[in-house]
């Protein structure tokens, strides 16, 4: 790998790419997080109503060009309403279904009921769309050049602000929610004991499916910045975007949602870099090992907390 | 007297095969502190349980302000005015004090709630020292106030208390039955109490039940119960 004298220009673009990347894990891994932290299981799907987010999106705006809305932003902004609200629908029905019958039996029924509802929705989005990869022109081009060295142009486009953006501003509402509002409150109530939850009068069932429709809003959220910035998508970006978000999870410190995010960052760099310097086909070995690595050093993640309690 | 708030009739509770109560018959009135008292594992917080619909009972029914609530789900029976401070305290060792009071009250009439902050404060003032401390740093005492102050944010009308004195030094245990007290004369709440500490639970109530084994053996006024022979061996000896 030779750039000349763009050794700084080459890894500050990579540090640009790392960072949208990892926004996108990020926004997946806190509906990981946030599943886990209240009733303690994987859910396996997660991925998938990402992948049904970004499927939503492009239905939204092919059909929003079909009936002449041909404002740009307009545009994205209703797709990404639909997206977000129909994906939560879908995250309240699979707790629902496969989920709700399952609480209170053995700690696996629920894990093995949500690799089963992960496949199903992979299959019934192929039945439904097909298996071909979905293109989707470029909708927000261009972007500011931020340095010139020995003609590598280090290039910050509009989307990728914009990515970075939505996703901080989607992860401060979402802090704010859980830190400091009586549902917020309900949800951390019921990760730490939901028998006392329910002795309080609160409806634990109502605050689990809310969970579970926040979480979809959010990976929704993330399928459509999916969508539009790599401008193809297909029935399985669900499963590697998925592990991936997991990971990231898992790394940051599963039930933790800053974790979440920095976890999601951390993958997305390291991916990244990896790419750019090494070889691209390895990219997600790379991933996996520094997990695998950070977990046998750091068990409850990076930013997980180890239980010390009075009782 | 009028109809009881609170009343069992009938009820047997199972987990699994194991039957945990047999036919219990109980009735609080309104205003009363009635003392239920047993030895270990007799069933008495499974009565506690068995009122908030966890588990529901599988014969027999439990009534509420004349209503019956067998059967209902626990939030609902809890938003009725019915709240518990139950065995281990079960506060929530992550939210601070201050949130640990706060979701007591998420349930109920938020106007209400406004005004129960300052009372279970002045109540309990340690807690008021302790509001943005994290619930699970607090002391074994300090932690049961605060499981009973979060039962009273919701403003009930029945309180059931589950050995609110278990491992609590003397003095401590003395300032919580201080405050139960206070909570019935000045506020007229009605109090289920569950207690090992028999001699404390009878000097505080006004009518008490004994159950053994699931099953209520005898019944009547505290004080009665107090000079009975048979409870002083079975229960109060070397327990004063």
């Amino acid at each position: 790998m030779n750039h000349g004298g763009s050794i700084l220009a080459y890894a500050l673009q990579q540090l640009i790419n790392g960072v949208t990347l990892g926004m996108i894990y990020g926004l997946i891994a806190v509906g990981y997080t946030m599943v886990y932290g209240i009733i303690g299981m994987i859910n396996f799907a997660h991925g998938d109503v990402f992948m049904i987010g970004a499927f939503l999106s492009l239905i939204a705006l092919v059909g929003l060009a079909a009936i002449g809305v041909t404002a740009v932003p307009l545009a994205l902004a209703m797709a990404l309403l639909f997206a977000a609200a129909i994906s939560a629908l879908y995250g309240w029905a699979i707790e629902r279904v496969a989920y709700r019958p399952l609480r209170g039996s053995f700690r696996l029924a629920p894990l093995i009921s949500a690799i089963g509802m992960s496949i199903t929705l992979e299959n019934y989005v192929q039945v439904v769309q097909g298996a071909r990869v979905k293109p989707l022109m470029p909708l927000i081009p261009g972007g500011i050049t931020l340095m010139n060295q020995n003609g590598f142009a280090v290039r910050l486009g509009w989307l990728q602000m914009l990515i970075v953006l939505v996703t901080l501003l989607v992860l401060a509402i979402f802090t704010w929610l859980v830190t400091r509002t009586p549902l917020g409150r309900a949800m951390r109530a019921c990760e730490q004991d939901l028998k006392m939850t329910a002795l309080l009068g609160i409806d634990v069932d109502r605050t689990i499916s809310l969970t579970f429709v926040i979480g979809a809003a959010l990976a929704a959220v993330a399928g459509f910045m999916f969508l539009l910035y790599y401008g193809s998508i297909d029935f399985f970006i669900g499963f590697i975007a998925g592990v991936k978000a997991f990971t990231a999870a898992v790394l940051g410190g599963i039930g933790s949602l800053p974790g979440a995010v920095l976890g999601g960052l951390l993958i997305g760099l390291i991916e990244t870099f990896w790419s750019a310097y090494f070889s691209v086909q390895y990219k997600d070995v790379a991933a996996f090992s520094i997990l695998a690595i950070a977990l046998i050093f750091l068990p409850t993640g990076l930013l997980g907390r180890a239980e010390v309690e009075k009782v | 007297m009028n109809a009881p708030l609170l009343e069992l009739s009938n009820v047997s509770t199972f987990y699994g095969a194991v039957q945990a109560l047999r036919n219990v018959n109980l009735a609080v009135y309104e205003g009363e502190i009635v003392a239920l008292i047993g030895a270990n594992g007799a069933g008495k917080s499974t009565l506690l349980m068995t009122v908030c619909g966890n588990p529901h009972p599988r014969h027999g029914s439990v009534f509420y302000a004349g209503e019956e609530i067998t059967g209902l789900p626990t939030y609902r029976i809890m938003r009725r005015g019915i709240a518990q401070a139950p065995e281990g305290r079960r506060i929530f060792p992550r939210m601070t004090v201050r949130e640990n009071l706060l979701i007591g009250a998420q349930a109920g009439d938020p106007e209400a709630a406004e005004g129960q902050l300052p009372y279970v404060l002045e109540l309990f003032p340690r807690l008021a020292e302790r509001l943005d401390q994290r619930g699970g740093t607090l002391s074994g005492g300090e932690q049961q106030m605060l499981a009973i102050a979060r039962a009273l944010m919701a403003g009930p009308r029945l309180l059931l208390l589950d050995e609110p004195s278990l491992g609590l030094a003397p003095l401590v245990t003395r300032q919580i039955f201080t405050a139960i007290r206070a909570l019935n004369q000045e506020r007229g709440l009605t109090v289920l109490l569950v207690e090992q500490n028999a001699y404390q639970a009878l000097r505080l109530a006004h009518r008490a039940y004994v159950l053994v084994n699931g099953m209520i053996t005898m019944q009547g006024p505290a004080a009665e119960l107090l000079g009975r022979p048979e409870i002083r061996a079975a229960y109060l000896e070397g327990g004063m």
